[in-house]
């Protein structure tokens, strides 16, 4: 138990995905304008995410990692050239089923998250998150974990970012800097707060 | 050489550069400069699938049915993606191990998502090609030059070859690790955006808010 504890607060904090290991930055840039823009897209990133990585567990474990088929009987079988094409595919499927799912059963969260979801599929943080998965050979008990951990990560990041620059309208920021280039030195400086956690050991 | 194919190649130099101006890309690019070599590699990486994928998906860009096509963008460009990394791991193992993961990101850079989608969905294939081949070196320059900084002041050297002599090698210059570590790099992509507006100011963003004007104008600013 106290494993997955551990792997979870290292997933948001130490190794969170924006601000130690630079994916999914370029919505992490983009939309952090606006407060309530930030917290829809944090949630939808951290449903999809807490989905896919598990999913993409089982698809890596079943049938394309090395010996995966030997359930079929093809012990010699590796697959994982196939692991990019499938992930990206896995993921953008669900971020569909999800968009369906959720406009049936709960349309309040549907209206809230759903200019998102489609940008989801393109998110380096979701795919990343996989990709790590496969990487660091997690079970699917820690993929769950994993992936959860990660997504409440990224959200808390972009939330985060988004009140920053929320202060940062009051200041007056040099000309040059306005928009993208401040957006960086505080995403810095944001990056350097969450080094501190990097001595914790659980 | 006509007028409009030099500009997509060389406009994204610098003017409309992916990193620094269009704000595209960035994962990577952030990620594998703390020192030269890799950069190096995902620069002919994401060059090359850009110019390929630009070309590939504008000959066949008549034939997408418009509510799929961000699938069959997708599928395309992973296909070139683990093309060029079967190469890497073939030529240049020790380096893609480094890269680990951000090779197959490519997948998702928003770079070139961008380009198929904005360029090579309404141009014909050379012209296509010039372009992602420009926006592609646009990204290298940018790379390169983050990469460049972060070695020369965090390890002192350049492609692995040592520069300034580092004090744990009996020279003078005490590497500035900050810079090889998450914070530096975001500092260094502000400071250089920074740079680069300054210089070229038509790049300089209109803030969204402004207190008060008053404030500017007697400073003269």
């Amino acid at each position: 138990m106290s494993s997955y504890v551990t792997l979870f607060l290292q997933s948001v904090f130490t190794e969170n995905l924006v601000l130690a290991l630079f994916l999914g930055i370029c919505p992490f840039m983009a939309l952090s304008r606006r407060f309530d823009t930030a917290v829809g897209l944090g949630a939808a990133v951290v449903v999809v995410m807490t989905v896919t990585v598990p999913v993409n567990s089982l698809i890596l474990g079943y049938l394309l990692g090395p010996g995966a088929l030997a359930w079929a009987g093809l012990p010699a079988m590796d697959l994982s050239f196939l692991a990019l094409v499938s992930f990206i595919g896995v993921i953008a499927a669900i971020v569909q089923v999800l968009e369906m799912v959720l406009d049936r059963f709960f349309p309040a969260l549907h209206q809230a998250l759903g200019v998102f979801l489609p940008l989801i599929a393109v998110n380096c943080a979701i795919l990343g998150a996989s990709l790590f998965m496969g990487e660091r050979r997690y079970s699917f008990d820690e993929s769950v974990v994993y992936g959860f951990g990660s997504g409440v990560g990224w959200a808390l990041a972009i939330i985060v970012l988004a009140g920053l620059r929320h202060k940062l309208r009051y200041s007056d920021v040099p000309d040059g800097l306005q928009g993208a280039g401040i957006t960086f030195i505080t995403a810095g400086l944001m990056a350097m707060g969450f080094m501190a956690f990097s001595g914790i050991r659980l | 050489m006509t007028p409009e194919a030099k500009a997509s190649l060389f406009g994204p130099l610098i003017k409309e550069n992916p990193i620094t101006f269009q704000i595209l890309g960035l994962c990577s690019a952030l990620a594998v400069t703390t020192s030269m070599m890799p950069a190096l590699l995902m620069s002919l990486a994401v060059t090359g699938v850009l110019a390929f994928g630009g070309a590939v998906i504008s000959a066949i860009r008549r034939h997408i049915p418009d509510n799929v096509r961000i699938v069959v963008q997708l599928t395309i460009i992973a296909s070139l993606v683990i093309v060029a990394d079967q190469i890497l791991k073939a030529y240049a193992f020790e380096t893609s191990r480094q890269l680990s993961v951000f090779v197959s990101l490519i997948v998702t850079n928003c770079i070139v998502l961008a380009r198929v989608e904005t360029f090579a969905m309404k141009n014909n294939v050379a012209a296509s090609f010039l372009d992602g081949l420009g926006n592609g070196l646009g990204y290298s320059l940018a790379l390169m030059t983050i990469a460049a900084i972060r070695e020369l002041l965090g390890a002192g050297s350049l492609f692995g070859f040592p520069v300034l002599p580092t004090l744990a090698d009996g020279g003078w210059y005490y590497p500035n690790g900050l810079m090889l570590l998450p914070p530096g790099v975001y500092f260094i992509v502000g400071f250089l955006i920074w740079g680069i507006r300054s210089w070229r100011v038509e790049q300089v963003e209109q803030p969204e808010f402004r207190i008060r004007h008053v404030h500017r104008a007697q400073t003269g600013s």
